[in-house]
């Protein structure tokens, strides 16, 4: 036996209450992000990652709240994105009782900042969040396939190459790489597989596929031939499609190790 | 009852008071990096995350080596990660560091352990992030309820090992991470474990409960 492959449950919050919406089964209220966290648990998810979707600064302590409530009663590891930006949003969301804090755009503009938070707080709870979309893909007829980082929910182009991107990331102390399509976030598609196993390949700490899970053989992919660590999925999860449950057993069934 | 949970300002502290808490009946568990009180508590819990460097740092700050000497010595004690790794006699971390030597052994990257898999054995990343199972080595009052190899969660790059000549009898648990290592250690009135009960649902639960439970005697 070794280490199980990791199945999380995401959740957007935005001032204090959970978007998208949820539904499924032995949820009594779909926007109490501790009711949906709660349900997750009982699945058998393997940890939970909110993401803080509120647009306004001011609103920004509600998401500590949440984290307080959901800590206080869930007790697998809890990780916590959006709106990072200085040392001390990662200690109040930390004190809160987050186990790890994705940190997205910060880290674009001011890589630095990712050493000074893992060597403040540890690398084991500063995730990287990136998002990728594919720029020069061979079967377009271009040389090589490159993704390229993009920030403000996919609008602005970076320049800067996403399997760099997370070497550096990973040797600036990032503990886990969360690695979302651009392309393939809401297309049901599947994971981008070329980017995941090149991130996966190019870097020694644990990386998390994102973006495009439409049915759990994309799951059983983003770890068989992505190559990820870690699944992370939305949508699938939250209209009640598939339990974690489920997920589980069909990574099991397609030889892959879980926590059953 | 009380329970002391040490606050060195470094790791998920809040989710260990937390996780104490909702399984201790009757206790009053604080978070305090006051000698005097960890001295009055009953039982104490010595979690950790993070650099052993800064861990060992913060407890010579705040003056509490003496205390955390005394409990050792006395009471049911509890470690957690950076916390159990600090009891073996040396931490290979922020370019060495001396532990506390209650039990004989030295904690190492995993990369050492790694280096000889072959090209063909699954990439194992660092750090080991996630659920391991556990083997129960030998029978102790905390593992009681639990299932041998259950899942707990883990996140750790180095992992302790017992020295060569070390006494294997205080080696209560292993795991298998490319190369099988200490997931839990204990002598007299003290148990650690490398892993995260406060993060491990039903069985971490089911360990805190046990400690809140336990009088100190393996």
């Amino acid at each position: 036996m070794s280490l199980a492959k990791r199945i999380i449950p995401c959740l957007d919050v935005d001032n204090g209450r959970v978007v998208k919406g949820v539904n499924f089964v032995g949820i009594r209220d779909a926007g109490d992000p501790v009711e949906v966290a709660k349900g997750y648990n009982e699945q058998g998810a393997d940890e939970i990652t909110f993401l803080d979707i509120t647009a306004t600064s001011d609103d920004r302590d509600t998401i500590l709240h949440v984290v307080e409530e959901v800590a206080s009663q869930v007790f697998i590891p809890l990780t916590v994105g959006g709106g990072v930006r200085e040392l001390a949003d990662v200690r109040r969301l930390l004190n809160a009782g987050a186990d790890k804090i994705s940190v997205n755009s910060t880290a674009v503009f001011k890589p630095e900042f990712i050493q000074e938070a893992s060597g403040h707080f540890g690398s084991q709870c500063i995730v990287v969040a990136i998002d990728a979309k594919q720029t020069h893909c061979v079967d377009r007829g271009d040389r090589a396939d490159r993704w390229e980082i993009f920030t403000h929910g996919g609008r602005k182009q970076t320049g800067i190459d996403a399997v760099e991107w997370a070497k550096k990331m990973s040797d600036y102390g990032a503990g886990e790489i969360l690695l979302t399509s651009m392309d393939g976030d809401g297309t049901k598609a599947g994971y981008d597989l070329s980017l995941t196993k090149a991130v996966s390949d190019a870097v020694s700490v644990p990386v998390i596929a994102s973006g495009g899970v439409g049915d759990l053989t994309h799951l059983v992919d983003g770890v068989k031939l992505g190559g990820a660590d870690a699944v992370l999925a939305a949508s699938i999860f939250h209209f009640g499609e598939y339990t974690v449950q489920q997920a589980k057993e069909a990574m099991r069934d397609a030889g892959i190790h879980v926590r059953l | 009852m009380q329970i002391a949970v040490v606050d060195l300002g470094v790791g998920n502290l809040r989710s260990v008071k937390q996780a104490v808490t909702t399984v201790a009946d009757n206790a009053d568990v604080i978070l305090t990096s006051d000698a005097s009180q960890i001295a009055q508590a009953d039982k104490v819990v010595l979690p950790g995350q993070g650099a052993v460097g800064t861990w060992f740092n913060e407890l010579k700050e705040r003056g509490l080596e003496q205390a955390i000497s005394t409990a050792l010595d006395e009471k049911p004690m509890l470690g957690i990660c950076v916390g159990m790794q600090a009891l073996f006699d040396y931490c290979e971390e922020d370019g060495g560091q001396q532990g506390l030597s209650l039990f004989n052994g030295s904690v190492r990257h995993f990369e050492h352990f790694h280096a000889d898999r072959s090209a063909e054995d699954e990439r194992l990343k660092i750090p080991q992030m996630g659920w391991n199972s556990v083997f129960q080595l030998r029978d102790h009052p905390l593992w009681h309820g639990i299932d041998d190899e259950s899942y707990f969660y883990f996140v750790h790059s180095y992992c302790a090992n017992s020295a060569p000549d070390a006494d294997l009898g205080m080696v209560y648990g292993g795991a298998d991470y490319g190369h099988k290592f200490i997931a839990a250690v204990g002598r007299d009135n003290v148990f650690a474990v490398q892993f995260h009960p406060e993060k491990s649902h039903d069985n971490g639960l089911k360990l805190l409960k046990n400690f809140t439970d336990w009088n100190g005697k393996a």
